[in-house]
C-alpha cells in the first residue's frame, strides 16, 4: 500500500459556519487512515496554505476537494472557481455548497436589509456615522479590500460545475468515510452529478418510532411545548419532523436524539423544490378536512418559509424572496 | 431534466372555432409565432379543427411530416380531447401524444383585450409545445361494467328511474333514508296542472316497486360508503335499526293500537307536526312498505327499559326486535343515480313573515297536508286551535326564494302549487284567497292555462312583495287577525290585507345534506348546493364523475314532471353504460415505485378515492390502478417521491412551466 500515490485532498469553506470542517476532524481515529492514503493539500481550518500556494498548483493536481459552505461573496466564488480548476473531483460539501444551507436563508431578504441590520438597527451596534464594510476603503496606509458582498447566497453548483454531492448539516462523518474509502480503493464511482453518501429513502424508513397511517395533526407544537412520549413518531404527536420528505443518510440522528428531523439531508432524488415537497408532505398529514381546521394547523406553523426550506432556499425553484 | 433522445417532430393546430376565438385572438400570428418554437415542424390554422377536414389535416400532416407529436390549440379538452386524440390515433400515432390547449374558456371568452389575449394564447401554446415532448405512449384500460344499479332516495324519481330500470330487467337496489318512499309527492292531496290526485297516482308506483323482481328495496336505510369506479361500485348500505324484522311484519298495525301510549304524543314527521303520532307507527296509511318502525328516542323501552311492550306481545308474528342494531350491507353495483331530493326552505330563515310567532302562519307544506283527505284533518282546512275555519287566506309566493338575504333562485314550482293551493283551499272553504306574487311564473304545458282558469275562481292577485306579516292592527277590521302588507306594484300603493290564515310558499333548498352526499359519491355541487350537472345542456343528468347520475330536485328545483323526465333520462344514460359491457379507463393514473416507497402510509389518507392500500408484509403502498382518478394528490404528498403520475410526471409539468416562463 505505502508505494501507492497518496491521494490529494483539500477541504474548504465558503459561507459556512465552520462545523463541516469539524466533522471532517471527526473522523476520530479513522483520521489516521485517511492520512495514510491522502495527502491535505489544503484546509485552512488546520493547516496554514495560502491562497497563493494553491494558485500555483498545476491544473487538476488535486483528487478530491470537499467544498463545503455556499457562495455568497466574491472570496467564496473566486475560491470555488479556483479549486473548481485545481481539483479533478470537486464535492459539493454539506447542505450550504450543496443547496445553500442555513446561510441561504438570508435569501429571504437583502444585501441592503442585512447591512441595515447587521451594521445599524441591531441591538449591540453604535453607529453614529453609519459605517458599512466596502470593498474598497482608503486609509492612510493605503487601500484596503474586502471581498464583495453579493445579494444572494448561491449553490455552489450554481457557480461552478460540481461532480458529487455530498449533504447533511454536517455531513455523518462515516458516510464521508466510506466515500473517501471508495475512491482510494479505486471502486467504479457513481455517475457525475450523483448526491453521495445518502441512502434511497427518507428517514422515515429508518426511524424506529411507531408510525400509522393516521398522522392527524390538529396543531404544531414547539418541542417545549409538549412532552415527547419518546415512542411514537414526532408529527403525530404534533411536533413538525422533516423525516416523512428529507433523504436519509444520518442514521436519523436527530429523531434518535428525541429532536425532529429539520431536513439538512435535502430531498429524495429528482424533487427540484424541496420546500414545497416538505409542505406537501406536512399538508397530508394534517387531520382537519375544513377550511379553517386546516388553516388553524398550518398557522401554528412557527416560520413556515425558514421551516420548510430551512436548508434548501437557494438551491429551490423558489431560490429567493422577489427583490 | 433529462433530454429527449428521440427526434421530437411536432405539428401545431390552432382553431378559429368560427368567431368564437378568432374573433379576439389573433389566429394565424399564433401559428406563425409557434412555427418557429423549437421542433415545431407545421403549424396551422383552420376555421374548424373538429370538424371532418380539419382533422384529416392532422392526420395527413402525421404521415407526410413523419410527425410524432400533436398540439392542438382550441377548445376545452372537456369537449374536443377525445376527438382529437382519435384523430391522432387514425393516423398510426399513439393518442397520448397530442396535447390540447384551452384558448376559448381560458381565453378569448374571458378576455377582451385582443392583444393581451393574443400573447396569451402564445404562451400556453408554448408551454404545451415544451411540454409534449416529454410525453410517452400510454394505453388505455378496459373494464367491465357490472349491471347492477343503485338508486339513492326513493321520491319520484327515484321510483320512476327504478321502474324504467327493472322493467328493462335490470337489477335495482333503492335506498330510501324514510321509513316509505314516496317522498314529498306522497305528502300531496292533487298535483298542479291537471289536479288529478297525487295519491292515485304514486300508489300504484310505490307498490310496483315492492312487488318487483328486479327490484331490492330497503327503506329506513343510507348509503354510508362508497368505493370503486364507474362500471365497478362497492357500496355500503347501512340499515339503521327498524326494531322490526321486516320480513314478518304484515302490516296489521295491531302494534300500534296496543302501544302503552293510548294517543298520539309526539311530533309526526310526515305531517310537519301537525299531527302526533305514537313511538310505534307507520308514516301514512300507504306507506310502501307497509312495515311499522319503532322509533328510539321516543320509545318508554329504549329510555326507560321499564315498559311493558305491550305492542310487541300485540304482534302475533313475533316480528318485534328490540335488539337490532345498525346493519351494513355491502353491494356491487356498475352505475349509480342519485335522486335525494330537495329541503323545502325553513321560513323561520324570512321572519317578516312571522312564522313560529304567529300560530296561523302556515308552510305551504303544511297545507298540503291539511287538504289532504287522508291528512290529520281530514281534508278539514283549520286553523292551529283546531276548530276555526278561516274566512280569508293569503298566500305568499317567493318565501325563501329570488331574495338576496336567503336563496337568488326561482324555486319553479311554487307559483304553480301556490295557484294549486289557492284553487283548493277555494274550494275546501269558500275563504276570500288572496296571491301575493313578484311574477307569475308558469311556464310549462298547460300551465299558463291553469293560471286563467283560477283567475275566473274569484282568487284575488296582488302584484308586489310582501314586506311584512304582522298582528298589529291599526283599524277595527284588522283586529284579531294577520295584516298583509304589501306593496300592490300594479296601482302603485302599499296595501294592508287582515287575513285569517297566512301560507308560505317556501322554496325548494339543496337537502341539508347535500354536501356529505356529494362527498360520498365524489360528484360536485354547484354554488347554491345542488348536485352540479356535467353540461347544463348538453349532459344534464350526468355528472364529473362516470358512472353516477343526477334526477329529479336534487340537481335542482323542479316539478314532478321534469323530475320524471330526468329519471328516464338518467336511466336511459345508464342503460347506454350497461349495454356498452365495458368502460375504457384513462390512463392518467398514479403509481408507486416500490423500493422507493418508505411506508410511511401518508399517501393512503390523501386519496379521494381510496385507490392506496397497504402491504403489511412488504411494508410498502399500493394504488389500485383501476380506482386511480389521476388527481395527482399523493403524488404531492409523498415525500419519497415514490410516486409518479402518467400524463403529469415531473418532466411533463415542469417543461410545461418552464415553457411558460420562457419566452
Ligand atoms: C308545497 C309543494 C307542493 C308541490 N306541488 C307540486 C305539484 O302539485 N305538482 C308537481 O309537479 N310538483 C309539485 N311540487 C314539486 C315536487 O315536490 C317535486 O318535483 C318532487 O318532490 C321531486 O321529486 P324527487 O324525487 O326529486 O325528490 P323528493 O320528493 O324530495 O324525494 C327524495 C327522496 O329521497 C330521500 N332521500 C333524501 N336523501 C337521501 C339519502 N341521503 N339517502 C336515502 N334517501 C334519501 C328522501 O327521504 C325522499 O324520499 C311541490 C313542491 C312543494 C314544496
Ligand atoms: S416523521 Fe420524523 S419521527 Fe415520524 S417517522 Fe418520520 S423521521 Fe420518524
Ligand atoms: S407517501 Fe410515498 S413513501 Fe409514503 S407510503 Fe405513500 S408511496 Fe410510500
Ligand atoms: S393520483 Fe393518487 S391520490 Fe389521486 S386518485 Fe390516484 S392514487 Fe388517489
Amino acid at each position: 500500500m505505502a508505494d501507492k500515490p497518496k491521494i490529494k485532498l483539500a477541504v474548504y469553506w465558503g459561507a459556512a459556519c465552520g462545523g463541516c470542517c469539524v466533522s471532517v476532524l471527526d473522523v476520530h481515529e479513522s483520521l489516521f487512515t485517511v492520512v495514510e492514503h491522502a495527502d491535505l493539500v489544503f484546509w485552512p481550518i488546520a493547516l496554514d496554505v495560502k491562497y497563493k500556494d494553491v494558485e500555483e498548483m498545476p491544473d487538476g493536481n488535486i483528487d478530491i476537494t470537499l467544498f463545503n459552505g455556499a457562495v455568497r461573496t466574491s472570496e467564496n466564488e473566486h475560491m470555488a472557481k479556483l479549486l473548481r480548476k485545481k481539483s479533478k473531483i470537486l464535492i459539493a460539501y454539506g447542505s450550504c455548497a450543496h443547496m445553500g444551507g442555513i446561510p441561504g436563508l438570508a435569501n429571504f431578504s437583502n444585501k441592503e436589509e442585512i447591512f441595515k441590520r447587521v451594521y445599524e438597527t441591531s441591538e449591540s451596534i453604535d453607529n453614529p456615522n453609519k459605517v458599512f464594510p466596502a470593498t474598497e476603503t482608503e486609509v492612510k496606509e493605503g487601500k484596503l479590500t474586502l471581498p464583495k458582498f453579493y445579494n444572494d447566497v448561491m449553490t455552489l453548483n450554481q457557480v461552478v460545475d460540481v461532480d458529487y454531492y455530498l449533504p447533511g448539516c454536517p455531513p455523518q462523518t462515516e458516510r464521508l468515510v466510506e466515500v473517501f474509502m471508495a475512491v482510494v480503493t479505486g471502486a467504479t464511482l457513481p455517475p457525475k452529478g450523483s448526491v453521495i453518501g445518502v441512502f434511497d429513502r427518507v428517514q422515515c424508513d429508518d426511524c424506529k418510532r411507531k408510525k400509522s397511517d393516521k398522522k392527524g395533526i390538529t396543531k404544531f407544537y414547539r418541542a417545549w411545548e409538549v412532552v415527547d412520549d419518546g415512542e411514537t413518531c414526532l408529527n403525530e404527536q404534533g411536533i413538525l419532523c422533516m423525516g416523512p420528505a428529507t433523504r436519509g443518510g444520518c442514521g436519523v440522528r436527530c429523531v434518535e436524539g428525541n429532536a425532529p428531523c429539520r431536513g439538512c439531508y435535502g430531498p429524495m432524488e429528482g424533487i427540484p423544490d424541496p420546500g414545497a415537497k416538505m409542505m406537501s408532505a406536512i399538508a397530508s398529514m394534517l387531520e382537519g378536512k375544513e377550511q379553517d381546521e386546516i388553516d388553524k394547523a398550518i398557522e401554528s406553523v412557527v416560520d413556515p418559509a425558514g421551516t420548510f426550506y430551512r436548508f434548501s432556499l437557494p438551491g429551490s425553484i423558489l431560490r429567493r424572496k422577489q427583490k | 431534466m433529462s433530454k429527449q433522445k428521440e427526434d421530437i417532430r411536432i405539428g401545431f393546430y390552432i382553431c378559429h372555432c368560427g368567431h368564437n376565438i378568432g374573433s379576439v385572438v389573433d389566429v394565424p400570428g399564433v401559428a406563425e409565432y409557434v412555427s418557429k418554437l423549437p421542433n415545431v415542424v407545421v403549424s396551422k390554422d383552420y376555421k374548424y379543427m373538429c370538424s371532418d377536414p380539419g382533422q384529416e389535416m392532422i392526420q395527413k400532416d402525421i404521415k407526410e411530416h413523419k410527425l410524432n407529436r400533436i398540439v392542438v390549440a382550441s377548445c376545452s379538452p372537456l369537449l374536443h380531447e377525445s376527438t382529437f386524440r382519435g384523430a391522432t390515433a387514425k393516423a398510426g400515432l399513439n393518442q397520448f401524444f397530442m396535447q390540447m390547449v384551452n384558448i376559448r374558456e381560458n381565453t378569448s371568452w374571458v378576455h377582451e383585450d385582443k392583444e393581451q389575449a393574443t400573447i396569451k394564447a402564445k404562451d400556453l401554446a408554448r408551454a404545451a409545445v415544451h411540454r409534449v415532448a416529454f410525453h410517452k405512449a400510454l394505453e388505455k384500460k378496459v373494464v367491465p361494467v357490472n349491471p347492477d344499479v343503485l338508486i339513492v332516495g326513493g321520491g319520484i324519481a327515484g321510483i320512476s328511474a327504478s321502474l324504467t330500470l327493472a322493467n328493462a330487467g335490470k337489477k335495482v337496489y333503492l335506498i330510501e333514508r324514510d321509513a316509505t318512499i314516496g317522498g314529498y309527492m306522497a305528502k300531496f292531496d292533487k298535483t298542479f296542472p291537471t289536479l288529478d290526485c297525487a295519491a292515485c297516482i304514486l300508489t300504484p308506483k310505490m307498490s310496483s316497486v315492492l312487488k318487483h323482481p328486479n327490484i331490492t328495496l330497503w327503506t329506513w336505510s343510507e348509503v354510508s360508503n362508497v368505493d370503486g369506479f364507474v362500471g365497478n361500485y362497492k357500496v355500503t348500505v347501512t340499515k339503521k335499526p327498524r326494531y322490526i324484522k321486516e320480513e314478518l311484519c304484515v302490516g296489521c298495525l295491531a302494534c300500534i293500537d296496543a302501544c302503552i301510549y293510548k294517543q298520539g304524543k309526539f311530533y309526526d314527521e310526515f305531517n310537519f307536526g301537525l299531527a302526533k303520532r305514537k313511538p310505534v307507527y307507520i308514516p301514512f296509511p300507504q306507506a310502501t312498505p307497509q312495515v311499522v318502525v319503532v322509533d328510539d328516542k321516543t320509545c318508554l323501552h329504549f329510555k326507560t327499559g321499564k315498559c311493558q311492550q305491550s305492542c310487541a306481545k300485540a304482534c302475533d308474528r313475533n316480528a318485534f326486535d328490540f335488539d337490532q342494531k345498525p346493519e351494513n350491507v355491502e353491494i356491487n353495483v356498475g352505475s349509480i343515480i342519485l335522486t335525494t331530493g330537495f329541503e323545502p326552505h325553513n321560513p323561520v330563515k324570512s321572519p317578516n313573515y312571522g312564522y313560529g310567532k304567529y300560530p296561523n302562519v302556515f308552510t305551504s307544506l303544511e297545507v298540503e297536508r291539511l287538504v289532504n283527505a287522508s291528512g290529520p284533518t281530514e281534508g278539514h282546512v283549520l286553523l292551529r286551535d283546531g276548530v276555526t275555519k278561516p274566512k280569508s287566506i293569503g298566500i305568499i309566493h317567493c318565501v325563501g326564494s329570488r331574495d338576496e338575504k336567503t336563496n337568488k333562485w326561482c324555486s319553479r314550482v311554487c307559483c304553480m302549487y301556490s295557484l294549486k293551493l289557492a284553487h283548493l283551499l277555494k274550494e275546501h272553504t269558500d275563504a276570500d284567497v288572496y296571491n301575493f306574487y313578484i311574477d307569475m311564473r308558469t311556464p310549462g304545458k298547460g300551465y299558463e292555462e291553469f293560471y286563467d282558469k283560477l283567475l275566473n275562481e274569484g282568487v284575488q292577485f296582488i302584484r308586489g312583495r310582501v314586506s311584512e306579516v304582522t298582528d298589529w292592527a291599526t283599524t277595527d277590521s284588522e283586529k284579531g287577525k294577520l295584516v298583509i302588507r304589501a306593496e300592490d306594484t300594479l296601482i302603485g300603493i302599499v296595501r294592508r290585507i287582515p287575513v285569517d290564515m297566512v301560507v308560505l310558499s317556501v322554496g325548494l333548498e339543496p337537502a341539508k345534506d347535500a354536501q356529505e352526499v356529494r362527498k360520498m359519491f365524489s360528484i360536485s355541487c354547484s354554488s347554491e348546493g345542488f348536485f352540479l350537472e356535467r353540461h347544463p345542456k348538453l349532459a344534464p343528468v350526468s355528472t364529473f364523475t362516470d358512472g353516477v347520475f343526477i334526477a329529479g330536485a336534487c340537481q335542482g328545483p323542479k316539478d314532478i314532471p321534469d323530475s320524471v323526465a330526468q329519471a328516464g333520462a338518467a336511466a336511459a344514460e345508464v342503460l347506454a353504460l350497461i349495454d356498452a359491457g365495458h368502460v375504457e379507463l384513462e390512463p392518467n393514473t398514479a403509481s408507486i415505485v416500490e423500493e422507493k416507497c418508505c411506508g410511511c402510509q401518508v399517501c393512503i389518507n390523501m386519496c379521494p378515492y381510496t385507490a392506496i392500500s397497504f402491504n403489511v408484509e412488504k411494508g410498502k403502498s399500493f394504488i389500485n390502478e383501476a380506482l386511480c382518478k389521476g388527481c395527482g394528490t399523493c403524488v404531492a404528498a409523498c415525500g419519497s417521491n415514490a410516486i409518479f403520475q402518467n400524463l403529469f410526471d415531473d418532466e411533463e409539468i415542469l417543461s410545461e412551466i418552464d415553457g411558460l416562463l420562457v419566452e
